[in-house]
């Protein structure tokens, strides 16, 4: 039970990176493969923030998620715009080649390099109790709790965002069919640069929640590679389905390291991966296409 | 500008559409086969890396360029190839009626390793098969890393990250593991397979493979059976990409999983896609951008300042760059552009610049196809 | 001698039933045509034809053979070929490698004969050009040969996807709206071509059609369809004064 809880904080991670990864999809079905770049991106801008600048946690943190904010809606724009129309997989390429480019860019900046950063957290990594103690052990710690409520703080904020105004069908619109979006009036390239804003905020959301457990670095983006399994399990199209996929696969992967030997951890997420595509391809909440 | 008189079908079969062809083509063979004889041994070796590369990059245009089955995990067939050569030409296969492993020349192992990894792509292609697009993608990238990790763990086999040394190639007494033996084995394979190459993408089967990129649907009505030929496309893919990884076993001499990750899949799309997708002589171009990519920044590195230079990162930053430059500038790559700056010499002086002008595309969801 | 038949033909999608307890025969050698307002269920009906879809009620009977449950690749070499409404050629080949690929169902070289290119290869290859340049001369499409589609006007796709069709030598050929976004001549172009599919190539014809001037020259056949059920069946000039009919087209008078 320990083990679950341990994967569920770890699974928010995945959910929060994997949402930030479906919404880009079912937008501008583009898949972000440097969607844990911008996540890296925006954890080095809080510690520029917080540890740099010195400004309090909270401060920074939000500073950061605006500022990656901008940056996504700037990578759509610089990176995206130019090859709309283009088919998937050169668009797949050319988030890839971002992501190169982030990766070895924030290698550059001074002040962030290739070394590996913390920054200080309001919230404890000490264990606090969850149940009685004559029920046995069951510790969590108030980043684990932080990561949580944060999650669903955010998946909130989102639902009632895209459920409630005109974006989100704007962005269903978009995303089935630019040129009859076009026609019925959507400034389809603004709401693309939107959503690319918004996912990229989540990124960042993620990357700063993720910042106290696995430090922060620029090889950071490859958790977010277990987006794809998380989003994948979810169903592609599917907001709550990349939360519960992250979620399971957090769990999955956590008893897996518990339980099976070295070396499945790493790849039971993956593994997961492969049965859903074979099995169920549509995952557990996407629409089944074709 | 050369007008073409057809008076026979075979003239539209032959590889060679018309007699320039045997002028230019042989004359680049001519200077490839004499320039062992001219180079030092470290352009030899660079340009047998070269050969190799570009075998695994006609593996996945195959795939990717000609069938439209985007594989985000080809180094594992690379990976596959090479240590299954690497087994069978050290240590050996334990075998039923036999005291010891038996150790086999690399005659037969190479074979055996392009057939072992041709499973292996039954193996992964089998499943993907109804997956579309990007699903098919995300699964090559899953069993790309299953895989790493099995090369990784099964250390009784492979010895892990500790490495696994690779046996010289011998024929009989002649040593072929260096220098220009290798060269002319290694060019040998490349022609073969771009040959083999050839020959399929005249015939029927070819055609399969382009109908299925172009629209699944009417290739189905046309009776195409989509999973048979799918399936073919994996396995000769992974096949040919095993092929150069049993060589490029024999050319590093010692083998590591680090050398078959992500990055390495990886390299070989971007092989593809800056090679120009669609022609074999993409995956040629694709193959000399790749090799000649940390050859020219270290070249450059000389004349830049010092502060530039050193920054750690700076190569793969600008293999990034250079990705998404040619994906928005020339979606065509290399080849698409040699093409183009041929027919600007041939037209000369009436080229027109509207000749290959993109029209605006929009997207249309591949989801509800 | 009837060469296909469909009997209580079904399929629903999730509720909505869009083909519904649907009858026809079609004779061989005649011109059949399916019309009816959009969203009637016409293309839908293709689609279980050639088992794209695949249907939850009735059988289809094609040359005594029931093909209910065939695979959709063997339709081809069963001797059923279509064209499609939203043209779904290949936009990156040329129109002559087009083409080849209707010669798919007749190839039966192997993976590694190809691969060597043995003599037999290269003699299949040729007599597959060879039926291929018979269709290009019954459409005239020699102009066009070398030519890539996406370099080619909506007209000429249209021809070259009732070629490429053609190619695979059917017995029965489906045609979806053959006629839409051509303008006048190439609409004569095409009812002339329409006969001669009938006449000289002994072809029989299923067609899905809005435009009733051609359905009134091809067609020996009509079946109205409406919601995805049958409305009326005859010859054409029976349906066009079908009171039904014109009351689902025209409305009812008040």
């Amino acid at each position: 039970m320990q083990l679950v809880i341990g994967g569920v904080s770890i699974g928010c991670i995945y959910a929060l990176v994997a949402l930030g990864f479906v919404l880009i999809y079912k937008a501008t079905e583009v898949v972000n493969f440097a969607q844990g770049e911008l996540m890296m991106l925006g954890a080095f801008l809080a510690y520029t923030f917080i540890s740099i600048l010195g400004w309090n946690y909270w401060v920074g943190a939000a500073a950061a998620i605006v500022c990656m904010f901008f940056a996504g809606n700037l990578v759509d724009r610089v990176f995206l715009r130019p090859v709309l129309g283009q088919p998937q997989f050169s668009i797949v390429m050319v988030t890839i080649g971002f992501g190169y480019m982030a990766r070895s860019g924030a290698g550059m900046v001074p002040g962030w390099g290739t070394e590996t950063y913390a920054i200080s957290t309001p919230f404890s990594s000490e264990g606090m109790q969850l149940v009685p103690e004559s029920m046995g052990s069951l510790v969590i710690s108030q980043t684990d709790v932080s990561v949580i409520v944060a999650t669903i703080i955010l998946c909130a904020v989102l639902y009632t965002f895209f459920t409630h105004t005109r974006l989100g069908i704007a962005m269903q619109a978009s995303s089935q069919n630019q040129l009859a979006a076009y026609y019925m009036g959507i400034p389809v390239k603004a709401v693309f640069s939107m959503i690319w804003g918004i996912s990229a905020a989540v990124a960042a959301a993620a990357g700063i929640l993720l910042a106290p457990t696995t430090l922060i670095d620029t090889n950071m983006g490859f958790i977010g590679l277990k987006a794809f399994p998380a989003a994948v399990l979810g169903g592609f199209g599917s907001i709550p389905g990349a939360v519960i996929g992250g979620l399971i696969i957090g769990i999955i992967e956590t008893l897996a390291g518990f339980y099976l030997p070295p070396g499945f951890k790493n790849v039971a997420a993956y593994v997961v991966l492969l049965i859903v595509l074979v099995v169920r391809p549509q995952g557990l909440f996407g629409q089944k296409t074709g | 500008m050369r007008f073409l008189f057809k008076t026979n079908y075979n003239q539209d079969i032959r590889i060679a559409k018309h007699s320039g062809y045997y002028w230019s083509y042989g004359l680049l063979l001519l200077i490839v086969l004499a320039a062992p004889f001219v180079l030092e041994g470290y352009y030899i070796g660079q340009m047998t890396q070269l050969y190799i590369i570009a075998i695994a990059g006609v593996g996945l245009m195959l795939l990717a360029g000609y069938t439209g089955l985007i594989s985000l995990g080809h180094a594992a067939f690379f990976g596959i190839g090479a240590y299954t050569e690497a087994v069978l030409t050290g240590n050996g296969v334990p075998l039923p009626f036999v005291e010891e492993p038996v150790v086999f020349s690399f005659v037969v192992s190479m074979p055996v390793a392009a057939i072992f990894s041709a499973l292996a792509g039954v193996v992964i292609g089998i499943p993907v098969l109804r997956l579309t697009g990007i699903y098919l993608a995300i699964a090559t990238f899953a069993f790309a890393l299953v895989i790493e990790e099995i090369l990784s763990r099964w250390e009784s086999v492979t010895n892990g990250y500790s490495g696994l040394l690779v046996e010289s190639l011998y024929i009989g007494d002649l040593e072929l593991t260096d220098g220009p033996p290798f060269y002319f084995l290694c060019l040998g394979m490349l022609l073969l397979v771009l040959l083999l190459s050839i020959n399929l993408l005249r015939s029927p089967t070819g055609r399969a493979m382009m109908a299925i990129r172009d629209s699944e649907i009417s290739a189905q009505s046309m009776g195409v059976n989509l999973a048979q030929v799918k399936t073919k496309a994996f396995a000769l893919s992974a096949g040919i990409t095993g092929l150069a990884g049993a060589l490029f076993a024999h050319k590093l001499g010692f083998l590591s999983p680090e050398s078959f990750t992500i990055f390495q899949s990886l390299e070989l799309l971007v092989l593809v896609v800056v090679g120009g997708i669609g022609s074999l002589h993409g995956a040629i171009f694709g193959a000399i951008f790749v090799l000649a990519l940390p050859q020219g920044l270290a070249i450059l590195k000389d004349y830049l300042p010092v502060a530039i230079a050193e920054t750690p990162g700076i190569e793969p930053f600008i293999f990034g760059l250079i990705l998404v430059l040619v994906i928005i500038f020339e979606p065509y790559g290399i080849y698409g552009r040699w093409l183009k700056i041929k027919l600007y010499f041939q037209m000369f002086p009436v080229y027109k610049k509207a000749t290959f002008k993109r029209q605006k595309a929009y997207m249309k969801s591949e989801r509800l196809k | 001698m009837t060469l296909f038949k469909a009997e209580n033909l079904a399929i629903n999608f999730g509720g909505v039933k869009a083909v519904d307890g649907v009858n026809f025969e079609i004779k061989k050698g005649e011109c059949f045509t399916i019309i009816g307002p959009n969203g009637a269920g016409k293309t839908t009906i293709f689609n279980l034809i050639s088992r794209i879809y695949d249907s939850t009620e009735g059988t289809m009977i094609f040359d005594g053979q029931d093909i209910t449950k065939v695979p959709p690749h063997a339709i081809a070499s069963l001797g059923i070929a279509r064209t499609f409404q939203n043209i779904e050629l290949f936009e990156h080949a040329s129109v002559l490698q087009n083409l080849l690929v209707g010669r798919h169902c007749h190839s039966r070289t192997g993976l590694f004969s190809e691969l060597m290119f043995l003599p037999s290869v290269r003699r299949a290859e040729v007599a597959h050009r060879d039926k291929v340049e018979d269709i290009i001369d019954f459409l005239d499409l020699q102009h066009y040969r070398d030519s890539l589609i996406m370099n080619l006007p909506y007209g000429v796709r249209k021809v070259v996807e009732l070629g490429r069709a053609l190619c695979t030598e059917p017995k029965l050929i489906l045609l979806d709206e053959p006629s839409s976004g051509l303008n006048v001549e190439e609409t004569q172009d095409m009812s002339f071509w329409i006969d001669d599919i009938k006449k000289d190539l002994g072809i029989t014809v299923l067609m899905v059609e809005h435009d009733m001037g051609l359905v009134s020259e091809v067609s020996d056949q009509v079946l109205v369809l409406n919601y995805g059920r049958m409305l009326a069946h005859g010859s054409p000039q029976e349906v066009q004064n079908d009171p039904e009919v014109i009351k689902a087209y025209l409305g009812e008078q008040e």
